[in-house]
């Protein structure tokens, strides 16, 4: 795994800070994240790490009294410029929760959802991508016959696949899921991570997990957080290996804390 | 034991408490059954007598010559809670949705009081307000007499705004906010969020509480009768007096007597079927959106 082909940063982030009012959540984080592969975010509770992938969408804009220093600089531009299309970013950088949470509508109407916000409402093309986002989180099979079926009446695997169809269908570059598996049992938790390695062929993934056995199988990167710093960023083999900081190698071998 | 003694306790005024509470809900129950039974049994007999027909259709209502034509005041009653709900139901709303989803939290959580206060007004105020400024101005800017379908319709519409604004934003803040994220998330304007997945997600309780509004308007008397004219005729336009279902009753009943007096209980049975007509055709409406989304 060792020496990459051709690196593509597809986000870099520079000095990002991030305060709750007088509380500082990140402290100056540097990360480059490559195009296409999976990130996975360790670290213990409270360490910034949900507030870290929520900068990267600017849904940390809808706290109030939270502000934001640096860059995160996506497609050749620093996202929190004033002039960013808000509504864009967060088509091309998609969010799936810890919670799954499929809006209480129709399976069609959560995954057509998307693209209805954004205005492209052509029947043929909503069904074209409804099959293709269903298919690729491997429901289509399942749900084809009931897609006026309430969204709610599915299990929780199927709920969580369902948000992340309904994130694919309006063609992301970049997925964030934070704690994705938390609310699953383990086997759900193994095909949704299988799901992920399918998809890194077309996406970029960035994914915050308690889990470092996750971490570890899923990711091709890994960061670990420490009370708002990024205390190391590497492949994920020199990681869990050679952790080059000695908090990161606490952490991974169990002894922290 | 001592445990087993408490449990056995327990369990025994478990019982008591369920019983009591039987009894209670029971006695409420059956007050209500009692009343209807009353109301049908005073008013029944004499729509036999005269004919179903000749009440529901009839138009002319002159008790002393034996004429119960309920129509006028079946048309005056739909159409006044028509129009209550025609300016209640997006006012309310808009305020509702404004104060849940695009005012600040200290905002709302000062309004939500006061407009709740709205609603212990009592309706005499209302109607009182009514003659004195409605009524005249409707007078002057549209002519006739001020005292109208219009100006009744006003009257209830702000009357219900309270019960409709109150319940209305109870059940969007009851919308999980996970919803609001995911819709955000994916790129959705905040308006396009309420359009879209909040206001589906509270339509159960949008829709009681607009069946509650539209209850307190088809069931106002006093307010209505100090507004509408009250001439018991189909009103011909917005601006013609208007006679309701409860303004009928009121306005009688101190010096009805004999046949009269069951033509008024009468009203009370139509009243009530339509009321419960109302409600049913209501919930339809709610659970029919609903399967359809
Ligand atoms: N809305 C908020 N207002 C104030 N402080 C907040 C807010 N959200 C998070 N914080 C604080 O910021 C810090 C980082 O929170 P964050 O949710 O990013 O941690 P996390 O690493 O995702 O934790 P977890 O693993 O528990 O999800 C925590 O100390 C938390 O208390
Ligand atoms: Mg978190």
């Amino acid at each position: 795994m060792a020496e990459m082909t051709q690196r593509e940063n597809i986000i870099e982030v520079k000095f990002l800070s991030v305060f709750y009012g007088q509380f500082q959540a990140l402290k100056n984080v540097n990360i480059n994240v490559q195009a296409r592969k999976i990130t996975a975010l360790i670290g213990p509770s409270g360490c910034g790490k949900s507030t870290f992938l929520r900068a990267l969408n600017r849904m940390n804009d809808l706290i109030e009294g939270a502000r934001t220093e640096g860059q995160v600089v996506f497609d050749g531009k620093d996202i929190f410029e004033p002039d960013t299309d808000l509504l864009e970013l967060r088509r091309k950088v998609g969010m799936v929760f810890q919670r799954p949470n499929p809006f209480p509508l129709s399976i069609f109407d959560n995954v057509t959802y998307g693209l209805r916000v954004h205005g492209q409402t052509a029947r043929g093309f909503m069904e074209e991508r409804l099959f293709r986002s269903l298919q690729a989180v491997n429901l289509w099979d399942e749900l084809q016959d009931k897609l006026q079926a309430n969204a709610l009446s599915l299990t929780g695997e199927q709920q969580q696949r369902l948000c992340l169809a309904r994130v694919l269908a309006v063609e992301p570059d970049v997925v964030l899921m934070d704690e994705p598996c938390s609310a699953l049992d383990p086997t759900a938790t193994a095909r949704i991570e299988d799901l992920m390695y399918q998809l890194k062929e077309k996406y970029t993934i960035i994914i915050v997990t308690h889990n470092m056995q996750q971490a570890a199988r899923v990711s091709d990167y890994t960061g670990y957080f420490l009370l708002g710093e990024l205390v190391e960023f590497g492949e994920t083999d020199q990681i869990f290996t050679s952790p080059r900081d000695r908090r990161t190698e606490d952490y991974v071998t169990g002894r922290f804390g | 034991m001592a445990g087993g003694n408490m449990i056995a306790r327990h369990e025994g005024s478990d019982r008591l408490i369920k019983i009591s509470l039987l009894v209670v809900a029971f006695s409420a129950v059956s007050v209500l059954v009692i009343i209807t039974i009353f109301i049908f049994e005073q008013g029944l007999p004499i729509m036999m007598k005269y004919g179903l027909k000749n009440f529901l259709l009839g138009q002319n209502w002159f008790p002393s010559e034996k004429s119960f034509g309920l129509l006028p005041m079946i048309v005056g009653s739909l159409l006044v809670t028509l129009g209550a709900l025609v300016i209640g139901v997006p006012l309310g709303l808009a305020s509702a949705i404004f104060l849940t989803e695009f005012s600040n939290r200290r905002v709302s959580r000062f309004l939500k009081p006061v407009i709740e206060l709205l609603a212990g007004i009592p309706s005499v105020v209302y109607g009182f307000l009514g003659l004195m400024f409605l009524v005249p101005f409707i007078r002057e800017k549209f002519g006739g007499s001020g005292l109208s379908v219009l100006a009744a319709s006003i009257i209830l519409g702000i009357m219900i705004l309270p019960t409709i604004i109150s319940i209305s934003i109870d059940s969007i803040r009851a919308v999980p906010d996970s919803y609001r994220e995911g819709s955000i998330a994916l790129g959705a304007t905040r308006w396009q969020t309420v359009r879209m997945v909040v206001l589906p997600a509270a339509r159960s309780g949008l829709v009681a509480g607009i069946i509650l509004g539209m209850g307190r308007a088809i069931g106002e008397t006093m307010a209505v009768i100090m507004v509408a004219g009250n001439a018991a005729d189909i009103p011909g336009s917005l601006l013609a007096p208007v006679r309701t279902l409860t303004s009928n009753i009121a306005l009688e009943m101190a010096y009805a007597s004999g046949e009269h007096r069951e033509a008024l209980f009468a009203t009370g049975v139509v009243l009530f079927v339509i009321i419960m007509i109302l409600n049913f055709l209501a919930n339809l409406a709610a659970r029919k959106q609903y399967r359809k989304k």
